[in-house]
């Protein structure tokens, strides 16, 4: 049975051949960002929805292109770009990363490429927040864990309200949730710049600065990454690529002693407003979310297969843990007794990152789909085995004493006669958590894969529309799961013959008798 | 019906305590081939755990119990309980067969299914095998016409007889019998006494734990009547019923004279 598991889960590890191997190709430079973070770093092109487009990736092309090296993008969750670069998921990792000692205390980093600041933006009503000072006492929203949280803990007395996304930020601004936001720059010219109802206020607070993140240990590739980091700059490359973004600054030309009068026309910025103009017809809606329906197939499908896998693994691995729970000697019954209640009693995020972060320290590396199939098929095995258990228990001990008794071995006993028995019994709140389990892979999108959420996340950053893709995206996770509720009553329905008199049936079929059954 | 003198189940000093309450205190009897035995006895008399010894359903403390060639001895509780005797008492299951007070049907098969399982699991026959073998004691007991039923479709009396049938699928050497008719409904006790009876004129080794005075007086060719863990005394069922010699079968009878 182990081994039938074990090829499945290696077929489906194969059917992700990029992602079972992270060993990088001669001239080659992986890097990894995240394409949630949005615009004018990285996003999904509107017009394509599977290219990439932003001035990160504008800037890391140029550099790969500048050592002569062919960049190969490689996805992962903001929060985990420095933790997959330290496991060598790519060789290099940019996407607004700030240099910041904590960060540079893990990995290095290479000369800054781009220099801001923070900006606060309010209502257009709004003349009682003029600058950083008069933002005490009010309610400021800002990005979770980054410099403008640390800014606005600092200043002391604001109620801090942290978002994952930005838009949803300049949403409850405009609805009056909030009285303000502090953002980097660029994130307010491009989220709260085209909304009507916003206005930024105040002289920029603070400087950042952005680099590209490079693993510790690999001096070498950090010169050439600076010399090109260099090179661009000297060239003007660099400036026209932030120019064409709209994103040049006073700041930038200090840092970078170039102080001459703009070149280049910033088409990239006026093709993102002109996408985002709010009206638009029914006509350009449907569209619009038809061409979203192949990305969101293919995401479809990764939610699909890491859900079954994950839950084929915690079924038969759950199953096993009950039976030795309940049948087994003392020492294992015990040792499936604390597996269950230390997997179920901590985080399943935390041991994913475990699995997949951690584990590599001792020599484990899983891919990021097996590590994901792994962690929440060893999680739901947990929940499966009191599932189980509790199946087993109300099998009456008299099946077990009659089948020994009819000299089958306790093997024999459980294979054909307890555990049949108690699968039937379980059925439905099986169903039940594999439909949880499908939406529970959400959950481990940190994982550097492609799934339904993620997804949603990137279309809804490109398009500034969490509603409708919202709703689109919970009518896929609900189609997913219906036809196995389907199957499950289905199966209920077949097995019931053996469990229900015939009356009951007929009774209940007619609409009469009591529905108890 | 006593065909022979062949000794099948020979049982020395059985003890067995569970924690600490000491149910069977020396148990030992001689039972010959084709015996039709009947153990009758107050509740909680140990009646029911001495016929779970007889075929390792309950391991004993101490003692020795030999069935058809196979023995299970243990000199004292202490004494480990050895993969050897594990294997001894899988085997003493396998020539034993049982029946229980509530059935215990297998409810996701068939009555067919029910009395096939065991030979095609443990002895491996093929299932065309098992078919024909099935079907001949389902007509034995009377159930040709159930054997795709299922069993919560069955009443008390085809249950049971179901069950002795898939006990005979295995052919085994004894058969025993705890407390078979109890759950059964007055009228439908009958129908399960008479296939017991028919097994007896067939000369199947029997024991039986009964509440069922008159078949215990009636078939069997005789009585055990235990009481506190102890056998107390054996005898031809006219003779214990009519005339029982020690003070506590008279007791336990003339107690029992006003329930039946």
């Amino acid at each position: 049975m182990m081994v039938r598991l074990l090829l499945i889960l290696a077929f489906l590890s194969c059917s992700f051949p990029s992602f079972a191997s992270v060993t990088t190709q001669p001239g080659e430079l992986r890097w990894g960002g995240d394409t949630e973070g949005g615009a004018p770093y990285m996003y999904q092109d509107p017009d394509d929805m599977n290219s990439l487009v932003g001035y990160e990736v504008e800037i890391i092309e140029a550099i790969a292109s500048h050592m002569g090296m062919k960049p190969i993008f490689v996805q992962n969750g903001w929060d985990n770009l420095i933790p997959g670069l330290e496991r060598r998921l790519y060789d290099v990792s940019i996407d607004g990363l700030e240099i910041t000692p904590e960060h540079q205390d893990v990995v290095d980093f290479s000369m800054p490429y781009y220099v801001t600041h923070l900006q606060i933006a309010v209502r257009r009503d709004n003349f009682d927040i003029v600058e950083l000072d008069d933002c005490k006492g009010r309610v400021m929203g800002t990005l979770k864990q980054s410099y403008s949280q640390y800014v606005l803990e600092t200043l002391g007395d604001v109620e801090i309200r942290t978002y994952e996304d930005e838009i949803n930020a300049y949403t409850d601004l405009v609805n009056g949730r909030l009285d303000g936001t502090l953002f980097d720059a660029p994130i307010a010219l491009y989220y709260g710049g085209p909304m009507r109802e916003v206005k930024f206020v105040g002289p920029p607070i603070g400087k950042i600065e952005y680099g590209i993140a490079v693993p510790k240990d690999n001096p070498e590739l950090l010169d050439l990454i600076n010399s090109a980091v260099t090179s661009l700059r000297d060239s003007g490359k660099l400036r026209s690529i932030l120019e064409r973004w709209n994103l040049w600054n006073p700041m930038v030309a200090e840092e970078f002693h170039d102080l001459g009068p703009v070149k280049t026309q910033p088409v990239m910025y006026d093709k993102w407003i002109e996408s985002h103009r709010p009206s638009f017809s029914l006509m350009d809606r449907v569209k619009r979310y038809s061409s979203f329906m192949p990305k969101l197939g293919t995401a479809a499908l990764t939610t699909m297969k890491v859900s079954v896998a994950s839950m084929v693994l915690a079924v038969i691995f759950g199953l096993m843990l009950a039976l030795v729970r309940v049948f087994g000697p003392a020492p294992l019954s015990t040792l499936s007794m604390w597996y269950v209640e230390i997997v179920r009693g901590t985080p399943v995020l935390i041991q994913l990152f475990f699995i997949f972060y951690g584990l590599p320290n001792i020599g484990v590396k899983l891919s990021p789909f097996m590590a994901r199939v792994i962690g929440l098929g060893m999680n739901y095995a947990a929940y499966e085995a009191e599932i189980y258990r509790a199946g087993l228990m109300s099998v009456p001990v008299g099946q077990m004493e009659a089948a020994l008794g009819l000299g089958m071995t306790r093997r024999e006993a459980l294979r054909h006669v307890v555990v049949p028995q108690a699968v039937r019994m379980v059925l439905p709140p099986v169903t039940n958590d594999f439909i949880s389990l499908l939406k529970d892979s959400s959950l481990v999108s940190v994982i550097t894969l492609v799934d339904l959420t993620k997804a949603y996340g990137q279309i809804a950053t490109t398009y500034y529309d969490y509603f409708g893709t919202g709703i689109i995206v919970a009518a896929i996770y609900f189609l997913l799961g219906y036809p196995f509720i389907r199957l499950a009553r289905w199966t209920e329905r077949k097995m019931e013959a053996s469990f229900v008199p015939d009356r009951v049936r007929k009774n209940r079929r007619t609409g009469l008798g009591l529905r108890l059954f | 019906m006593e065909k022979s003198s062949e000794v099948l189940i020979a049982v020395e000093d059985l003890h067995k305590r569970f924690e600490d309450e000491h149910v069977l205190k020396g148990v030992s009897i001689t039972i010959k081939e084709g015996d039709l035995v009947s153990i009758i006895g107050p509740s909680g008399c140990g009646k029911s755990t001495f016929l779970r010894c007889l075929n390792g359903l309950e391991l004993l403390d101490s003692g020795r119990i030999e069935i058809a060639g196979v023995t299970l001895s243990r000199s004292s509780s202490d004494q480990a309980i050895t993969r050897s005797f594990l294997e001894a008492a899988h085997e003493m299951r396998k020539e034993v067969g049982i029946v229980f007070q509530g059935f215990n049907l297998f409810p996701h098969k068939t009555v067919l299914e029910n009395v096939m399982l065991a030979p095609m699991v443990v002895k491996k026959i093929p299932k065309d095998e098992a078919e024909g073998i099935a079907l001949r004691l389902l007509d034995k007991v009377g159930l040709k016409d159930y054997s795709n039923r299922y069993p919560v479709t069955l009443s008390g009396g085809q249950a049971q007889r179901a069950a002795i049938a898939r006990s005979l699928a295995m052919a085994p050497k004894v058969m025993l019998y705890d407390e078979p008719t109890s759950a059964l409904d007055p009228e439908l006790v009958g129908e399960v006494l008479q296939v017991m009876r028919d097994l007896d004129s067939e000369g199947m080794t029997q024991v039986v734990v009964t509440h069922a005075m008159h078949f215990a007086r009636d078939a069997s060719d005789y009585v055990v009547f235990m009481d506190q863990g102890e056998i107390v005394e054996v005898a031809d069922g006219d003779e214990i019923f009519s005339n029982p010699r020690n003070d506590r079968t008279r007791d336990f009878l003339r107690h029992l004279a006003g329930v039946i």
